[in-house]
């Protein structure tokens, strides 16, 4: 093709320049048609949530349920009213800050000496971290379970933290960024007589603070979305519950008020949510540091 | 002689500090407890209660597990129950490599600096700041019978049977929660192979286009060898979430209409805690039959990538 085309300067950027047009029109209808698939259901939501139900519409009526008329933010005020919706909120953030600072430490500690020392047993040690990734989990949970009702643990907050801070993940992901900082720099450390905690909070965390932003965002949102292992600690301390487990649950409450629901859900949503949107490009930038 | 202390002199060199020793040690100390307690000892101890009899009346009078052989796997395999949520979960994994292909596609299309791009990003990464609860709570809705998954099809005359209850079908339950498996993880693989997109050097990229190589050329000869190890790790995740996929389908169906989402780990969790079962021996049994599936396909998983890739990594 390309021998062909060359000895004709002409045509050949007029044909790539209209060629080039067209995949940008079709990647935007891509990323348009990914977009929909994407946040339709939350519109969706969001739509039922602020419609006035005392119109007596129903969520069913399509297109009408997708542009609500009569606009209101009773349903928000009747759900934490009515479910003490507060109470669950407190319980998620209580949960989930214990993970982020529990895993943010954890993963720090663990990963400076792994990337920054030579000692006996490094390799086992990266070795057994590495086979979490792979290694079954299937029994975990029943264990885990067994295991923190002998600590007195089952239906406690921190039982729900505890056996989830440490992780393979976290720790790579700090011992990648680790690497990513200058020899010299520590030496110098040393040479002016910087203990080893001074070297890991003063130079290496400073340092790295994309990748503990991505890895405390990373946290945060599987924290706050988590559901089956919350909801399995809890099962017997319904009141401690975080807002992943209630919502279900408000959903069987509720469950002939679908507008109600509605409002529950993306109160539960919003806070994650503003997390994302305002960390997002640090988050994207954390990310990319993590990796390389 | 001189061949002896040629092999001593790196030696010495590179013997241990007593100093950085310990501290390594007790930086390591709290991930290798916590790792050993929640991660090891599970793994253990949930092997050993695969090959007992606990939980039930026993557990309640305190009574320790009683060692019964391979009695447990007996059942097991006895079960159809058992049988249909093994298959079930093997079934699963079709989400894997359709869930990493359009996520690395996804990845190639918003990596480019164009207007909007930003928006994209985020606006993919949504579902995945959602949980799985709301999830439930949304899709329900799409899926019902008067839903928009309906509305939809309908208005573009895909419905020759009717309106359908996506989630009460046998024939469709299975792949409407398989839909919020890919509709939860797109966004998450996105921004992974994303990072790995954004690591490879421009100045590779551009000598390719300068050498005349097409976008699918520099697709498969630069982006995806320089990728091995980000779709390594991705399909590995995957492949293990897909076949202990649990909560989507607690929350959707709860295993059914008539089992056809009932999936493995939806067993071990059934026997362990739903209704009075509390049958720990058994249900750990059952897990130890996923993980030994789950440690195939990851061993499968390695191999198929270090065959495909020739200088390995």
């Amino acid at each position: 093709m390309s021998a062909v085309t060359r000895p004709i300067p002409s045509v050949v950027p007029r044909r790539k320049s209209s060629k080039k047009a067209l995949r940008l029109v079709l990647r935007y209808v891509l990323l348009f048609s990914v977009l929909i698939f994407a946040v339709f259901p939350f519109v969706w939501t969001f739509a039922i949530a602020i419609t006035d139900k005392r119109a007596g519409t129903s969520i069913y009526d399509f297109p009408a349920s997708l542009f609500p008329k009569a606009v209101t933010l009773n349903n928000f005020i009747e759900v934490y009213r009515t479910f003490e919706l507060g109470k669950y909120v407190w319980n998620s953030i209580s949960i989930t800050a214990l993970t982020v600072i529990g895993t943010l430490i954890v993963s720090a500690l663990a990963a400076y000496p792994l990337a920054r020392f030579r000692f006996p047993g490094k390799h086992i040690i990266f070795a057994i971290i590495v086979a979490t990734l792979v290694l079954p989990g299937e029994t975990t949970f029943i264990v885990n379970t067994l295991t923190l009702k002998k600590m007195g643990l089952l239906g406690t907050h921190l039982g729900v933290v505890i056996p989830t801070i440490a992780g393979a993940f976290g720790i790579f992901l700090m011992r990648q960024a680790f690497l990513s900082v200058p020899t010299a720099l520590l030496e110098a450390a040393r040479l002016d007589g910087a203990g080893e905690m001074t070297i890991l909070t003063r130079i290496m965390l400073p340092l790295t603070k994309p990748s503990l932003a991505a890895l405390g965002i990373f946290t945060l949102v599987g924290t706050w979305n988590a559901y089956f292992w919350p909801m399995l600690v809890l099962s017997a301390a319904p009141d401690k519950a975080p807002l992943s487990v209630a919502v279900l649950r408000l959903k069987g409450q509720f469950n002939y008020d679908p507008f109600n629901i509605a409002a529950g859900s993306l109160i539960m949503m919003l806070p994650v949510l503003l997390v994302f949107l305002a960390a997002q490009r640090y988050f994207m930038k954390g990310m990319e540091g993590a990796v390389k | 002689m001189t061949r002896a202390q040629r092999s001593l002199t790196p030696r010495t060199r590179s013997s241990f500090s007593w100093r950085d020793t310990l501290m390594s040690y007790a930086f390591l100390a709290p991930a290798l407890i916590l790792l050993t307690l929640f991660t090891f000892y599970p793994l253990a101890y949930g092997s050993y209660l695969g090959f007992t009899e606990y939980g039930g009346a026993r557990f309640g009078q305190g009574l320790p597990p009683k060692w019964i052989g391979i009695e447990n796997f007996r059942t097991l395999f006895a079960d159809p129950l058992f049988l249909t949520s093994l298959g079930n979960s093997v079934k699963y994994l079709v989400v894997v490599p359709v869930l990493q292909l359009a996520s690395l596609a996804v990845a190639v299309l918003v990596n480019k600096n164009l207007p909007g791009m930003t928006f994209f990003r985020a606006a993919y990464y949504v579902p995945v700041v959602t949980s799985i609860s709301l999830a439930a709570v949304m899709w329900e809705w799409v899926y019902n019978k008067d839903g928009t998954l309906n509305w939809v099809l309908g208005a573009l005359h895909l419905l020759p049977n009717g309106a359908v209850g996506w989630l009460n079908g046998e024939a469709t339950a299975f792949w409407a929660v398989m839909l919020v498996t890919f509709w939860r993880g797109f966004g998450y693989y996105m921004v992974l192979y994303l990072a790995g997109l954004q690591g490879i050097p421009e100045e590779l990229e551009e000598a390719a286009v300068l050498d005349g190589a097409s976008a699918w050329q520099r697709f498969w000869q630069i982006t995806v060898p320089m990728m091995k190890p980000t779709i390594l790790l991705c399909s590995l995740l995957s492949t293990i979430a897909a076949l202990r996929v649990l909560e989507e389908v607690l929350v959707l169906t709860n295993g059914g209409p008539l089992n056809s989402t009932y999936t493995a780990l939806m067993y071990v969790y059934s026997k362990a805690f739903q209704g009075f079962n509390f049958d720990y021996g058994l249900a750990s049994a059952a897990g130890l039959v996923v993980a030994v599936v789950a440690l195939a396909l990851s061993v499968a998983n390695f191999r198929l990538f270090r065959e495909s890739d020739g200088e390995g990594t």
